[in-house]
């Protein structure tokens, strides 16, 4: 960039690749100094919220599936845990430990390909995984074996990786015998030595210098790292249930954008692996926490950067716990929990791959859905992104246009955004303006 | 670079994605190690949820994930069918409006104050529609998701110069290969499978549960090939043998593909009743 006044002009990059969802982002620039920074959602709105209105309480699993393709489990899980709390049902024993594999497979699912599909590419200088397969065979064929991995849980447990269908309120239509989660075991094993091999591997990327303090919001629980069950958990000291969750974190919108900002007490927050590996470590299984050691890994992660390690400890975690919950499966006599329906208002959060999920719905005597409330973890991490962005744009003002903007794609794709609540592309925008 | 033109040239491959979930495209990830071989055969020139390489048309092969809900989305689609030879769409959104054709029977304008606070910001059509009102399609994908091992045969078949073909009977067939017991008969629940296409694997009632129709209508059963499924028969066995209420009856047909034309009917029709 000249150092002297320039024009007003605007510097756009099409279509930023490898995130998910519709979006594009502005930055303004006036004389050198960052003025504005929106992240601009226009993937279209599907009014999910206004739809569930007047459906009965056991379609609410296979419509908010399709919320987003790459995550379904976790819109399956945070309705059908708020549904039971409603009718006063707490699933357990062996269904509640099914219900953590199948997350397992999800994580494992999604993070794989955040790692290996999206993100590694940006690391290793590559436009894409196939791309990078023509130089790194091995590696990208790890990640996509790892990604299978996780779909074989997903498959066995919900019928198929995408939209499964075997989710209900009080457990499962189908529980899988023990013979068939065994036939699974030898390629978990497999797995989880690529998920060891998979963490060396991106500790060892070249990260950019760029710590800052971040208000981490997770779920966290005495005994275990969280998928359904915990209190939110603030770096700011806040601790609650998920019944106090829209006391603290307001949903407000933006002009620029389809999607809600949601904050906490006013302020942007993380959610997401980062958030949960910094607040659980204590609950990481054996080799994940000798992966954290081994690659003198060393928390808190203040780094978004870090995302990916996190990721990859998460999917080394998953393994681990999937095998574990193997192990002790015995078939549970009943694959649901009867249900008797009554009138109320439940809410609940679990942990989807990319954040905290929180879901609320108020349910008549005659199981229909009155009223639902979603707040997924990409609007929650929204304000977040676009204050790091601020925060990074500096460094970043010597580039010449098209760089900084590739610059800024990579800080967004770091919390593997999820705006469809899946996958698209953003526009970028950087416009810098002179006063002189 | 020597003599780039006397190499053979690949076909061009465009994924292309309007209002959707993403899942479909996902499945084309789900390849796993077939997408690798994929992008050995073709030219993914045009895919940017896995590629930051974007390459302008025109294209051979266009796949076309999501629904037109909004009026950029509704004149981005010519632009699309411009650039492209084959068009095919993947999934239910883009074959037949997606779960958020729900809309179609409702006031957008509601719609929009019960999810954003200012809903005048909101730029959306009031009606989600496949991508067939808009421009002609050369090949319907149906799947809520889509199978990825039809995907790959429909590729197969356009890269060898095939015109593709899918089965389209009722799951039906599907249930009785993998020796299921009719959850219908058996059990007593509306299942759908009787009326919805083939190729998911039966997988609901392999699952213990009803099929919920997210492959759309089946064909030729009742007619002959091309002709819908005789939902009204199973409507009126959900009514008079299951004992569900008119509103029951209508949400049952009201899903995933509640607007493609048969469900749409069939829906409409139980809505007069309750």
């Amino acid at each position: 960039m000249s150092e002297e006044p320039e024009q007003t002009r605007t510097i756009a990059v099409d279509m930023v690749a490898r995130v998910e969802g519709e979006g594009a982002l502005r930055v303004t620039v006036k004389d050198g100094t960052v003025q504005n920074v929106e992240l601009k959602i226009f993937e279209p709105p599907r009014f999910f919220e206004a739809f569930l209105k007047g459906r009965h309480y056991e379609e609410v699993p296979d419509i908010v599936a399709r919320i987003c393709g790459i995550c379904p489990i976790a819109y399956q899980m945070s309705a059908v845990h708020a549904l039971e709390q409603i009718f006063g049902l707490r699933v357990e024993g062996a269904l509640h430990d099914l219900r953590r594999l199948i997350y397992c497979g999800e994580w494992i699912e999604s993070h794989a390909l955040h790692v290996y599909l999206l993100q590694a590419p940006d690391f290793l200088g590559y436009d894409s995984a196939v791309a990078m397969a023509k130089d790194h065979a091995t590696i990208v064929t790890r990640g996509l074996r790892l990604k299978k991995a996780g779909n074989a849980i997903m498959t066995l447990l919900g019928g198929r990786s995408v939209h499964p269908v075997s989710v209900k309120v009080g457990g499962f239509s189908r529980v899988p015998l023990r013979r068939e989660l065994e036939d699974l075991k030898d390629e978990l094993l497999w797995a989880r030595d690529a998920a060891v091999e998979t963490v060396r591997w991106v500790t060892d990327f070249d990260y950019p210098d760029f710590e800052t303090d971040y208000n981490y919001v997770a779920l966290r629980h005495p005994d275990e790292y969280p998928f359904n069950e915990g209190q939110i958990a603030a770096t700011s000291g806040l601790q609650i249930s998920a019944h106090e969750f829209e006391q603290h974190f307001t949903e407000h919108q933006v002009a620029y954008s389809n999607a809600l900002h949601c904050t906490l007490q006013g302020s942007p927050y993380m959610v997401g692996p980062l958030a949960r590996l910094n607040w659980n470590q204590e609950h990481l299984t054996p080799l994940a926490k000798q992966a954290l050691a081994d690659n003198n890994i060393a928390l808190p992660l203040r780094n978004p950067f870090y995302g990916i390690i996190a990721r990859s400890i998460e999917i080394l975690y998953a393994l681990e716990e999937s095998l574990g919950l193997i192990e002790r499966y015995e078939a549970p006599p009943l694959a649901a929990a009867p249900i008797t329906v009554r009138a109320g208002i439940g809410m609940a959060c679990t942990e989807a791959p990319r954040g905290m999920l929180y879901h609320r719905y108020e349910v008549d005597g005659d199981g229909v859905i009155r009223d639902a409330k979603i707040v997924p973890p990409t609007s929650q991490n929204q304000s977040r992104i676009e204050q790091d962005l601020r925060l990074f744009m500096p460094r970043l003002l010597r580039l010449p246009d098209k760089e900084a903007a590739l610059a800024c794609e990579r800080v967004i794709r770091c919390y593997d955004p999820c705006i469809s609540c899946a996958t698209h592309f953003l526009n970028l925008e950087i416009r810098r303006e002179s006063s002189a | 670079m020597s003599k780039p033109e006397e190499e053979p040239q690949k076909p061009r491959l465009a994924v292309f994605k309007f209002a959707s979930c993403d899942g479909c495209q996902l499945s084309i990830l789900n390849l796993e190690e077939d997408l690798l071989a994929l992008g050995q055969a073709l030219d993914i020139a045009y895919f940017p949820e896995a590629s930051s390489d974007m390459k302008p048309g025109p294209y051979d092969i266009a796949l076309v994930e999501g629904s037109i809900t909004t009026p950029d989305d509704a004149h981005r689609i010519l632009s699309v069918r411009r650039q492209t030879k084959m068009l095919i769409t993947i999934g239910a959104c883009a074959t037949a409006g997606g779960i958020q054709a729900l809309r179609n029977w409702a006031d957008v304008e509601a719609f929009k104050q019960a999810v954003y606070p200012s809903p005048e910001y909101i730029q959306s059509l009031s009606t989600s529609t496949p991508i067939s009102e808009h421009v002609h399609v050369d090949f319907e994908l149906w799947g809520c998701p889509i199978d990825k091992n039809q995907l790959l045969r429909v590729i197969t078949d356009l890269v060898a110069g095939v015109q593709p073909r899918l089965p389209a009977d009722s799951v039906c067939l599907e249930c009785k290969r993998r020796g299921n017991v009719c959850v219908l008969v058996a059990k007593g629940l509306p299942c759908l499978g009787p009326v919805t296409r083939t190729g998911c694997g039966a997988i609901c009632p392999s699952m213990g549960r009803d099929c919920y129709g997210c492959f759309g209508p089946s064909e030729g059963a009742r007619k002959g090939p091309g002709l819908p499924p005789n939902t009204a028969s199973l409507a009126r066995h959900f009514h008079g043998g299951l004992q569900l209420v008119p509103l029951e009856v209508m949400r049952r047909f009201r899903g995933i593909n509640g607007y493609v034309s048969s469900f749409r009917a069939e829906s409409n029709a139980w809505e007069k009743k309750t």
